[in-house]
């Protein structure tokens, strides 16, 4: 008799699972896979599908499409993702300037969207949406830690650069705002400059003790190739961006001893962490970066709310991804009030690691850093 | 301050003579032939990554330099001979389309070859360091080479302009299409060598500036909007407007970016002198080249369309 109980609760319990799983979620990925920036699209794809991969949960489709780091391209790819692939959830957008021409159509559309690195201030604050998840961080919590950890270790007159666009003000607003020594020199260099001799020569002249800069991608490894071969010696501190493990190589040893700030660092010490860096070397044969890191627990996020509630019963499943129940690369995840993280900020320092250059934690910059926008949303 | 300002001239200058290894091949295939080639600096990339790809593979810059010319001349010339020569009775419209396609066939190409992730080039061990120059300021060793060899190249190809009988022949192309082939000189030949010189030098400029900046698909692009700039500056065909116009830009940019956000924050507070400094700054190069077609509609060095 017992016996039949319990068969029967299985059963049910099985039934009212099943129910909760029974819709298939279908994700559209945009992303940028070709043109310059390509390789942090590829790496916040690779490392979503790894997950996927790994969960082997036949219930979740992934479309992936490329933006090319054109607004008009991803609204274009979304509309088609929403109106002819009847998409229940979008991620993977990169830059900022595509995620404010996609992301508030798309959540006003009520679908969801999941971000992997992209996070305007515009999205943190007012613009905030309950449809609207940001994985990796509020653009400019990388920048404030700089500051924090700027100012923690004595610097007092720092000389400051960022590209002139607006994620680039964010950028050294950030960083102020969490700075309190002075400023020996502010500029804003041409998005995509690839010279920096001009620059260079300022900072030498500047007297100043540190330089910030926040130069992603490709400016990036011309401003530090360039700035070891000046011969200027003033310590240089910036966001993971500068210093991430796409183009630490390219960079060679000119970024060796370089402090940068992170949410993310393949020695963050849990479980959950070893086992993503192994199995992604193991499928992808190079060492993730923080963007694949995002893509990673993006797709784990959404993984954890499927198991949790069904994609059509939106509100049960905007629970379920807020509850944020999986297990993150960075240890505990908690979403803020305005569903972004609230996140420890670590220091980190580029070591060799026999002929691989990568990044090493040496200190905590913020701890349990929440965004300095989530007054302003009304959610 | 006036050490500073002395760097920011070699700075200038250092621009200016790279800006002129891309702006002097691409006014050279205009001026020859009268083709728009969009893809000049796909060929700049081609240059980049072949040094960067022969370098980390024998250990050595000079090797990768070597390589750069080689591949940058052979890309060039299969171009040409394959694409190019179909579309020199063209309109200039189509011509545009055609190259554009080729840039991104050699920007995925590249992809396909070498992947999304920049690749690695170094300056040679015995060009790494500082000079102290006169004036008392540090230099990069390795810009001051660039600037060395950037003008023994432009010395070089005004002697082979000047001097010799394929400068005379590239003399007459540029002069009459029509009469220097009905004196027998095989013109299919002529326009094959020109293209692969202006290619050459391409690939050279890509492997000078790739051990400086980053080599990457797409690096090209900007670089040839600014030789696009120097050749309408210069006057289209001119070698001699192409160096002017390449020096001109070059300190424009340079002493506009180092010198407006000072000039601004005499009267205006730090923040706004840095905004609108930088802002116009990255808009002076656009403003010459205005002001040169008003006074001078053909370029300084043109000749009257």
């Amino acid at each position: 008799m017992k016996g039949i109980k319990t068969t029967i609760a299985a059963v049910a319990a099985l039934l009212v699972a099943g129910a909760a799983q029974a819709d298939p979620v279908k994700v559209g990925m945009i992303t940028t896979l070709s043109g310059g920036g390509a390789s942090l699209g590829i790496d916040a794809r690779d490392g979503f599908m790894l997950a996927v991969k790994q969960a082997n949960n036949p219930d979740l489709e992934v479309v992936i499409e490329d933006d090319q780091r054109k607004p008009d391209v991803a609204v274009q790819l979304a509309d088609k993702m929403i109106q002819q692939e009847k998409v229940d959830v979008l991620t993977g957008i990169i830059w900022s300037n595509l995620a404010m021409a996609v992301v508030p159509s798309a959540v006003a559309q009520d679908k969801f969207y999941l971000s992997v690195n992209a996070a305007p201030s515009q999205l943190a604050g007012k613009g905030c949406n309950a449809n609207y998840f940001s994985v990796s961080y509020q653009n400019d919590n990388l920048h404030e830690a700089a500051g924090g950890y700027a100012s923690s270790a004595g610097y007092e007159n720092a000389f400051i650069l960022a590209p002139n666009y607006p994620a680039g003000k964010d950028s050294l607003a950030g960083f102020k705002r969490f700075f309190f020594g002075d400023i020996a020199g502010e500029v804003y260099t041409k998005l995509g400059q690839t010279d920096y001799a001009a620059e260079i020569a300022e900072i030498r002249a500047s007297g100043a003790d540190s330089v910030f800069f926040f130069l992603p991608g490709g400016m990036g490894i011309a401003f530090m190739k360039q700035y070891a071969q000046s011969g200027v010696d003033i310590p240089l501190i910036g966001p993971a961006f500068s210093m991430d493990q796409g183009i630490l190589g390219a960079v060679g040893d000119a970024a060796l001893g370089v402090k940068n700030t992170s949410n993310w660092s393949k020695d963050i010490d849990n479980a959950t962490n070893k086992a993503f860096v192994e199995s992604f070397v193991a499928e992808y044969d190079r060492l993730p970066s923080l963007y694949a890191s995002y893509g990673f627990d993006t797709a784990n996020l959404l993984l954890s709310a499927m198991g949790k509630a069904n994609v059509n019963d939106k509100e049960a499943f905007r629970d379920a991804l807020r509850a944020a129940d999986f297990n993150s690369v960075r240890g505990k995840f908690v979403f803020g009030p305005n569903q972004h993280p609230i996140q420890d900020i670590y220091v980190r320092e580029v070591v060799k690691e026999g002929d691989v250059l990568t990044n090493k934690i040496v200190g905590v910059a913020l701890k349990d850093h929440a965004d300095a926008y989530a007054s302003e949303c009304s959610m | 301050m006036f050490t500073l300002f002395l760097e920011q001239l070699l700075n200038g200058l250092q621009s200016g003579v790279m800006l002129f290894l891309m702006a002097s091949g691409l006014t050279l295939v205009f001026g020859v032939m009268g083709l728009i080639n969009l893809a000049h600096g796909s060929l700049y990339m081609v240059g980049a990554f072949a040094c960067a790809a022969v370098a980390a593979w024998t250990g050595s810059f000079w090797l990768g330099l070597v390589a750069s010319l080689m591949a940058a001349a052979i890309a060039g010339a299969l171009v040409e001979i394959l694409i190019i020569r179909r579309l020199y009775n063209r309109d200039h419209l189509d011509q545009v389309l055609a190259t554009f396609a080729l840039i991104l066939i050699f920007s995925e190409g590249t992809r396909w070859i070498f992947g999304s992730f920049p690749l690695f080039l170094s300056v040679p061990e015995f060009l790494t360091g500082t000079v102290v120059m006169p004036g008392d300021f540090q230099y990069p060793l390795f810009r001051l080479a660039i600037i060395i060899a950037g003008f023994a190249v432009a010395a070089g190809l005004f002697l082979l302009i000047g001097k010799t009988r394929l400068g005379i022949r590239i003399r007459a192309g540029e002069a009459d299409r029509g009469m220097i082939a009905a004196l027998g000189v095989d013109i299919d030949r002529l326009y094959t060598i020109v293209f692969a010189l202006g290619a050459a030098l391409a690939g050279l400029a890509g492997a000078f500036v790739g051990t400086t900046q980053s080599v990457q698909v797409g690096m090209g692009e900007p670089v040839l909007i600014l030789a696009f700039v120097v050749i309408v500056i210069g006057g289209i065909g001119s070698i001699k407007g192409a160096l002017v116009g390449s020096l001109l830009v070059g300190f424009t940019d340079t002493m506009g970016r180092f010198l407006l956000p000072h000039a601004f924050a005499t009267f205006l507070d730090p923040a706004s002198a840095t905004a609108i400094g930088s802002a116009l700054a990255s808009m002076l190069i656009y403003i010459v080249m205005a002001l040169v077609l008003f006074l001078r509609p053909s370029g300084l060095f043109g000749t009257e369309a």
